[in-house]
């Protein structure tokens, strides 16, 4: 107003220009270029993995090769990868998940207040620890106290395809690996799952209490429906954690060929613990080969990170989440 | 919880140890039944140790038959002497329990072994800190293994490649991230291409890590290739800090993004149209009245991303290769960082034949990575406390 | 330093909803106008077109014309952000910028639209808002604490003075008591009148002993159902309105039949 106030009187003081206009063009357009960086960073990713992978995904096109170098086909090199990825993963959440769920209830519900703050605290601070880490500790603490367990698993369920291998002496298998992988999407899945708990409306659980419900039946009559969909997606979370999870495996796992035997050293290996030990020394058709194992390693997360966003936005209605 | 609806119809139901009859706590088992089953469980249990064992006394086993022991035998006791919802409660409270401290084991064992291996040998060598692995070699290490030598070598190349690293990655992401929270809080009208970006941001969010360090090594092997040249020299080059930075990057916009937003919305509306209603520009109104309210948040947002790539060891063992020599510049020759020099001095120690000055180095490396991570993490909680713009206090 | 409002055929559309049809109305400078009617009848979405504060929701638009002083503030070229800076609005509840001191906060139309000034001359802004809004003596000696710290009466008259601060000729103000207690309000009400010597003031309010108590005219909103457009019923006097309104439903609303 200061400014216009001097303006001659016969022009409009509405049209008068006022400083800064420009600004916001600028601004609003830096904003939108940042959201166009980001899809076209995704869109290279995808890209650039096909392209880098069409010499190993069809030789005869694509490369000078007949065929690859590790396999005859990409297929037959990259399944076994693709199996042992899927069972670690599928282990470890088999392990994590009910012990996750059980801490966000014992922190959610069950602990009290002067308990559940620190414990809640140091779980957060447990998903910050690096993986390397969680690997040199499963490496050096973890395969060493497994073995006589592995030993007697194998003794007494070795009927069992999974335990039918030789235990071994190191413990260096890929039930280790998994887990390892369990302990280390522990925090990661319990933080997810109190943060959806501890949201439960409160007079829902009151209104339950009140009808004289036991602490459990409140849980499974309010808690759990509420919450039931949060639970999935933080699963399908720690699951495409596990499943692109490099260190863990590959400072724990003496990797081999594909068996069933999940206690046997020197079977199995997974995608991205085969990248790790292998890309830095790689090049030409076995760099190929490895960036093509890391795009099927990228197709399967997608696909688990898209069922999970999936489930959450079907259920978003009933939950009453928003 | 002393009560339950059940009980109240139960008044002659046996009492024991109780003195006066009252309705309302009948039917209950008495306090000590828990004590009485504990100590059924732990004896039980260590006589089936005992016998399984075939001589040799496991304590892990004892421990897990008595807690399997002690559960059951509760259930059992409360089902008999209260009621079925009872038990059922007890025994969903007690395995809450057990999980709680089932998962407290490797937790607590894997902050031990760090610290139990590596404070000693970081004590002892403190040069550690400020040493590269510049001219150490094989026989070196075999010295400090056999004949008692002082420990050569140390991390402070790790370091510096972490921090460089890092801030390369800072630099890259905190824009992007922030600038692409403002569209989608700000500008967006929730659109196509809105519901696109926080779609993509959310699939970023689950990339691997090794498929990032994949991505950039592929992006910036395609840029050199074709601008610079094919030479193995100039393929030599892809493997640098910036590499690492961009890999890293990747993993770091969605987790700025999402955090970025999240505080961008809890803004109230009603400090926006106070803005505008004074006749401030949008984008002034976002610089100096939205970014500095949510600014602890955001800024907290920030601190915990940094923590998290700082930790990442799969992108930057892909792109950044494996120097023994300390190198602050990002732009050329290999880095090492912290976590990748874990990595290699556990996988390939210095001296294959004697591997434990090698193992030293990579718990001592080890521990200084979790407390910096540690350190991190702490920072943003005492920035969203301590910068919070303050409440309503009156 | 005042300005008469016109309205002339003005409707407000959310995107296809029509919200307000047809609203014709003068409004005097210098004088305060209540606008009364049920919830829902488009009172506050009218105030809103008056400084095109309404344009910050999405799909909201105008049609007609509005004019400030015979000038049509939906003209091709006007700026929304030279309008917002001839006409301030103050809402319903008091929104102080949490980042910024008192001080700061009057200062807050200048200083975010970049404009320098010396330092006598801040002070001199300062103190008259805060006279002006009846706040100076109350927080003189804190100028330089947050905002947020004072009680709510008093957050919303900063929130006033700092609207004055930037010489508006025309006040909003949404329901700018219903979440302040009665001692508050009164305050409010009296600097209401103060506030008419120089601006003009327009004031949205359910609160009918209020508009009876602080405008010299009223307007009564009304809505003929859900999903129907709000229209402007009646304006006059708010003595005739109150005591003596043309409309039938003007009468049972202000005599508390219906609403």
């Amino acid at each position: 107003m200061t400014e216009t106030a001097t303006e001659p009187a016969k022009r409009s003081s509405l049209t008068a220009s006022r400083g800064g206009a420009a600004g916001d063009k600028v601004f609003s357009g830096l904003a939108l270029a940042a959201g166009v960086i980001i899809l076209m960073v995704l869109a290279f990713v995808a890209i650039f993995l096909v392209v880098e992978s069409l010499p190993a995904l069809w030789p005869e096109v694509f490369s000078d090769e007949e065929s690859i170098e590790s396999a005859d086909t990409f297929w037959q090199y990259v399944w076994p990868l693709m199996a042992g990825t899927l069972i670690a993963s599928i282990i470890a959440i088999l392990l994590a998940t009910p012990v996750a769920v059980g801490i966000a209830l014992y922190i959610s519900h069950y602990a009290p207040k002067s308990v559940a703050t620190p414990v809640g605290y140091v779980i957060d601070l447990l998903a910050a620890i690096p993986s390397v880490v969680f690997g040199a500790w499963g490496m050096t603490t973890l395969a060493g106290g497994v073995v006589p367990l592995y030993k007697w698993l194998h003794e007494y369920l070795g009927w069992i395809p999974l335990f039918g291998g030789d235990a071994g002496n190191t413990g260096r298998a890929l039930l280790t690996s998994a887990i390892v992988l369990a302990v280390m999407i522990l925090p990661i899945i319990t933080s997810l799952c109190r943060e959806i708990f501890i949201q439960t409306p409160k007079l829902h659980e009151e209104a339950a209490l009140a009808l004289g419900a036991t602490r459990w039946e409140m849980i499974r009559m309010t808690v759990f429906p509420f919450a039931r969909a949060g639970i999935i997606s933080s699963i399908m979370l720690g699951l495409g954690r596990a499943l692109g999870e490099t260190m863990a495996v590959t400072l724990v796992l003496s990797p081999g060929i594909f068996s069933w035997s999940i206690i046997t050293s020197g079977r199995n290996a997974t995608i991205p613990s085969e990248i790790a030990l292998n890309f830095p020394e790689a090049f030409g058709m076995r760099q190929s080969e490895l960036i093509a194992a890391g795009l099927m390693l990228f197709i399967i997360t997608l696909v688990v990170n898209m069922i999970a966003r999936w489930i959450v936005n079907r259920h978003k209605e009933f939950s009453g989440a928003n | 919880m002393t009560t339950s609806t059940d009980t109240t119809q139960r008044g002659s139901a046996p009492q024991p140890g109780g003195t006066r009859k009252n309705s309302l706590t009948a039917g209950q088992m008495p306090r000590w039944t828990w004590i009485a089953v504990a100590i059924g469980a732990l004896v039980l249990a260590a006589g089936l140790t005992a016998l399984l064992g075939g001589g040799s006394f496991s304590w892990t086993g004892w421990l897990i038959f008595a807690a399997v022991l002690y559960i059951v035998g509760m259930y059992v006791t409360t089902y008999a002497i209260e009621n079925k919802r009872r038990a059922t409660d007890g025994i969903w409270r007690n395995l809450v329990w057990a999980a709680f401290i089932l998962a407290l084991i490797p937790l607590v064992s894997v902050v031990w072994t760090v610290f139990a291996n590596g404070l000693p040998t970081l004590l002892a060598n403190p040069q550690l800190l400020w040493t590269d692995m510049g001219g150490v070699t094989g026989a070196d290490d075999i010295a400090t293994q056999n004949e008692g030598a002082s420990l050569q070598g140390g991390f402070l190349h790790g370091l510096a490649g972490t921090l460089m690293i890092t801030l390369m990655a800072t630099i890259i992401s905190v824009p992007i991230g922030l600038l692409t929270s403002i569209f989608l809080v700000e500008y967006s009208r929730g659109g196509w291409f809105s519901r696109s970006i926080v779609f993509f941001v959310d699939v970023m969010t689950g990339i691997p890590s090794i498929v990032a360090g994949l991505f950039a090594f592929a992006v910036v092997e395609l840029f050199i290739t074709t601008f610079i040249g094919e030479s193995p020299r100039h393929v030599q080059m892809i493997k640098m800090g910036l590499t690492a930075a961009i890999a890293l990057s990747v993993l770091m916009i969605p987790v700025v993004v999402r955090s970025t937003e999240e505080m961008l919305r809890v803004v109230p509306n009603e400090l926006r149209e106070a803005s505008y209603a004074l006749g401030v520009r949008k984008w002034r109104t976002i610089f100096k009245v939205v970014l500095p309210t949510a600014m602890s948040g955001i800024a907290s947002g920030i601190t915990l991303a940094i923590a998290r790539v700082t930790g990442e060891t799969a992108p930057i063992l892909v792109t950044a290769g494996y120097a023994a020599a300390t190198n602050w510049n990002p732009f050329s020759e290999w880095m090492t960082a912290l976590p990748v020099f874990i990595y290699r001095q556990l996988m390939n120690p210095t001296a294959p034949a004697a591997g434990l000055p090698s193992a030293d180095r990579a718990w001592a490396a080890a521990l200084v990575l979790i407390v910096i991570v540690m350190l991190l993490n702490l920072a943003a909680r005492i920035i969203a406390k301590a910068f919070a713009p303050k409440k309503t206090g009156r | 330093m005042s300005k008469r409002i016109e309205a002339i055929d003005l409707n407000v559309y959310y995107g296809n909803f029509l919200a307000v049809e047809g609203v014709n109305i003068n409004i005097e400078p210098r004088s305060v106008t209540a606008f009364i009617g049920p919830s829902g009848c488009g009172k506050t979405t009218f105030l809103r077109t008056i400084n095109r504060m309404h344009e910050v929701l999405p799909g909201a638009r105008a049609e007609g014309r509005l004019l400030l002083d015979g000038e049509d503030v939906y003209a091709t070229g006007v700026d929304p952000v030279t309008v917002r800076t001839q006409v301030g609005m103050v809402f319903q509840r008091p929104n102080p910028f949490p980042t910024m001191s008192i001080r700061d906060n009057i200062l807050a139309g200048h200083k975010l639209n970049g404009a320098r000034m010396s330092r006598s001359e801040a002070d001199g802004i300062v103190e008259k808002s805060l006279r002006g809004a009846n706040l100076w003596n109350e927080v003189k000696d804190r100028l330089d604490k947050p905002g947020s710290g004072l009680s709510g009466g008093q957050q919303q008259r900063l929130c006033i003075a700092r609207s004055i601060a930037v010489e508006p000729d025309v006040i909003l103000m949404d329901e700018p008591c219903s979440a302040l207690d009665p001692i508050s309000t009164l305050a409010i009400e009296d600097l209401i009148n103060e506030l008419k010597n120089e601006f003009t003031v327009v004031i949205v309010t359910h609160n009918m002993q209020q508009a009876a108590r602080v405008a010299d005219k009223t307007a009564f909103f009304n809505i003929a159902g859900t999903g129907k457009p709000g229209k402007l019923i009646e304006y006059d006097e708010t003595s005739v309105i109150f005591n003596n309104p043309a409309n039938k439903q003007t009468e049972d609303y202000v005599s508390g039949r219906f609403g």
